[in-house]
């Protein structure tokens, strides 16, 4: 494949994905450009983890095309859990897929604020801590594209806007991508370059403040919230019968 | 000095002890401990295949037990059964099939208990050079994989969204443990091989903080286990394989004192 654009990292052609019975979602295209942070935002089960998944290419048998032009990938997986059987320390784990110099490691640590826990065993960690170990440990290689999937659940809120500053400071050094997965509308809207709201299907799409003025924005996410912070709450203009298809009201 | 069939169990015995050390971990690890004993009752097909066409046992029972694995790993796609019900059922039924195979070769002698537990009279110097080149190739291919398959094992999708395959590197250990428990069925015997790899790997997270000290603590177990059990299965008289499972368990007892302590200083 050629790529024509020397930006371009991924790019998802109308892809969806079919499993038991039902779309868990279905045409979403888009594409991450370095230097770039695309969002993803809809309700619980919308299909944003999966689309991340598509774009990383962890699912075998999809519906259109996916194209990635780097290897140099990082990924926060949303959940992961480490059995007790396994003893693993917060520097095991650094190291997990890669191999990192001294300074490498601690570099990468210190920026999430977890070098002093570096021979720590995972298990010991709480849920906000083990967070910033997962983002330390992907972007201590300098990836290209990194896949961030609900990067700052469980994290304090000082902790998560300085998280937050990290990631915008990493696409603006590393000249790197970002596709990223968020709750938080606040940061999505001030810090992103290009935002796309899932419900199964692609609701609607564009820079932040396009998608906020988008007449299917405010009725997914309530006239109030898309003026930012403060609870959502849904209003669809559709519904999804039992096989996905829509249903316009 | 090979001649003296004691020594040529402890050298076999050590051979044995560091490839079970370093497997079991990840057997552990990846809760495959059931999985392995399923090959392991397969094996005794192989044993069974071996004697009647005349070719060498550990080969032979290596090619049934990858031949299991492979079948089970098809049989896992093909139905909804759950894995345990379909690991059961193959144990089982190979080990059954095994038996009644040896029913009809009335031919031949079977010493069936040292088929089920080991024999230490029976390690020649021809199963002294299948082990420890047999061992020395699995450790070298573990050694290989280790990054990749130590990464899909704490998380298979963060390892194939890196640019591992973990699909291939699952394979490649599946093969390991069929020829592990191929060239260890003679010494420990079929039904306590995966004692072999589980109650060393066992004792070994009970005393270590990260994965390489694990290894290095489950084949000292390992070791241990071997030596003291042989020693005393020769003064006392008992089956080799059971002998050096009950070390492994004493020393697993003695590590859960070490584990006790840890966990109270992490209380207060």
């Amino acid at each position: 494949m050629i790529n024509k654009n020397n930006n371009l990292l991924v790019k998802l052609e109308k892809t969806g994905v079919y499993r038991n019975n039902k779309w868990l979602v279905k045409d979403v295209s888009l594409e991450v450009n370095k230097g770039k942070i695309v969002t993803l935002i809809g309700p619980n089960g919308s299909g944003k983890s999966t689309t991340a998944k598509i774009a990383l290419g962890l699912y075998k048998d999809i519906e259109g095309k996916v194209e990635k032009f780097t290897d140099k990938i990082g990924y926060v997986p949303q959940k992961i859990s480490v059995d007790w059987a396994l003893p693993i320390r917060v520097i095991d784990f650094m190291n997990l897929t890669q191999d990192l110099t001294n300074t490498e490691l601690n570099d990468a640590l210190t920026l999430t604020g977890m070098n002093h826990m570096k021979h720590n065993s995972l298990n010991d960690l709480s849920g906000g801590e083990f967070q910033r170990v997962l983002m330390a440990r992907a972007i201590a290689k300098k990836p290209e594209l990194l896949v961030l999937d609900e990067p700052v659940q469980g994290v304090d809120f000082t902790g998560e806007i300085a998280l937050y500053k990290l990631i915008k400071n990493i696409s603006e050094s590393l000249k790197c991508g970002i596709l990223l997965i968020s709750h938080n509308l606040h940061v999505v809207m001030s810090k992103t370059d290009y935002v796309l709201c899932l419900n199964g299907h692609v609701c609607c799409s564009g820079t932040p403040v396009a998608v906020a003025n988008d007449k299917k924005y405010k009725e997914l996410f309530g006239d109030d919230v898309s003026k930012i912070l403060s609870i959502y709450e849904h209003k669809h203009d559709h519904t999804h019968s039992s096989d996905g298809t829509i249903e316009k009201k | 000095m090979l001649d003296d069939f004691f020594i040529r169990a402890i050298i076999a015995g050590i051979g044995i002890a560091i490839v079970t050390g370093s497997l079991g971990c990840f057997i552990v690890w990846r809760r495959l401990s059931f999985f392995g004993d399923t090959l392991a009752h397969s094996a005794l097909l192989g044993v069974t295949l071996a004697v009647t066409i005349d070719i060498n046992i550990a080969f032979s029972v290596f090619v049934t037990s990858s031949a299991v694995a492979l079948i089970l790993i098809k049989l896992q796609k093909k139905t909804n059964l759950p894995g345990d019900a379909l690991l059961g059922l193959l144990a089982h039924s190979s080990l059954a099939v095994g038996l009644v195979v040896i029913g009809f070769l009335t031919f031949i002698r079977f010493d069936i208990m040292g088929l089920l537990f080991g024999d230490i009279l029976a390690v020649t110097k021809k199963d002294i050079a299948v082990i420890w080149i047999g061992g020395a190739l699995i450790l070298l291919v573990l050694k290989l994989i280790w990054k990749p398959l130590f990464a899909s094992t704490v998380n298979y999708e963060l390892a194939e969204a890196e640019g591992m395959n973990p699909d291939r590197v699952n394979a490649i250990f599946t093969i390991l443990m069929a020829a592990i428990i191929a060239i260890s069925i003679k010494m420990v015997g079929l039904l306590l091989i995966t004692g072999m790899l589980i109650i060393p790997a066992a004792m070994a997270r009970n005393l270590s903080n990260n994965p390489k000290q694990m290894v290095i603590f489950s084949i000292i177990g390992g070791l241990l286990s071997v030596l003291i059990g042989l020693f005393t299965s020769l003064e006392i008289n008992t089956s080799s394989g059971p002998s050096i499972i009950t070390t492994a368990l004493i020393l697993f007892i003695f590590s859960l004192f070490k584990l006790n302590k840890r966990t109270q200083l992490n209380k207060k």
